[in-house]
């Protein structure tokens, strides 16, 4: 019962932060609406039990991607973004195909039907620790995708460099 | 125990909120905000599907997604960066052309 409260409180958190997200005009406040949206489904994840991921969806999400959103926000020209239109002239296009979108998925899901069951059970899970359970799985059955993951998040470091460096010979040109 | 669909309902929303806010909001960091409300969608999707399959595999991918997610941030914003400093906005109304 309790964990059906806390679920429907996460599901109108999330949708609702969601909507206020994608629809506030200052993107400050956009950013702080997803970062609540976050802590929320870091709370899904709990009920799921999965402590492991709702703690990286903290660290992560909550504590880098979207520190970085906030300082590229900062970076620029927030003054000019409050007085011009922030939608789309064609909006009512994208809201129906979302909507749309959004009704087709949830249709279809009556028809979901439960594959063949995996070997770790909860009570396994439980026993050995998530993050432990998470750790084994990554380390032996998923080795190869783990170090793609490092030499991706290598190249986006070097990109992200990159992309933001000033551009100091141009500059040095012109003036 | 809550039900499964419910779950998947739940990321089926927010992945269409998600969606609408790439296709009616201008500005290019508020689309990728809804990049990740999109991923997040597929990340509860995939952690349910886990927990009601009792395997695994589904949580390790959400770990590679948020990995994805951490660096498509870094990039894309780097992107924002040098795309404000040459042309003053962050509008994609406004960025039309290739060169310029």
């Amino acid at each position: 019962m309790f964990t059906e409260i806390f679920f429907l409180y996460c599901a109108v958190m999330i949708t609702g932060t969601g909507i206020l997200a994608i629809t506030r005009r200052n993107p400050v406040h956009a950013v702080l609406m997803v970062l609540i949206l976050f802590f929320h489904m870091a709370g899904l994840y709990l009920t799921l039990q999965a402590e492991f991921l709702a703690a990286v969806q903290i660290i992560v999400y909550a504590g880098a991607i979207l520190v970085l959103y906030l300082f590229v926000l900062f970076l620029v020209n927030l003054r000019e973004e409050m007085e011009v239109e922030s939608l789309v002239d064609s909006a009512w296009i994208g809201r129906i195909i979302s909507a749309g979108l959004a009704m087709i998925l949830v249709s279809v899901i009556p028809a979901f039907v439960l594959g063949e069951k995996g070997s770790w059970p909860v009570e396994r899970i439980r026993e050995l620790t998530h993050t432990k359970a998470l750790g084994q799985e990554m380390y032996t059955t998923f080795i190869l995708p783990f170090e793609i993951a490092g030499l991706i998040l290598l190249v986006a470091v070097i990109g992200g460099l990159v992309l933001a460096k000033k551009d100091n010979t141009t500059q040095t040109l012109e003036g | 125990m809550i039900p499964l669909s419910w779950y998947m309902a739940l990321a089926a929303i927010l992945f269409a909120i998600g969606v609408c806010g790439f296709l009616t909001r201008r500005n290019i960091i508020i689309m990728f905000l809804s990049i990740e409300l999109m991923l997040n969608a597929v990340n509860l999707n995939l952690v349910a599907l886990s927990h009601y399959l009792q395997s695994m595999n589904g949580q390790v991918f959400t770990f590679f997604i948020i990995t994805v997610a951490a660096s498509e941030a870094a990039i894309g914003l780097g992107i924002a960066i040098s795309l404000f400093r040459s042309r003053h906005t962050v509008h994609v109304d406004e960025i039309n052309e290739l060169k310029g």
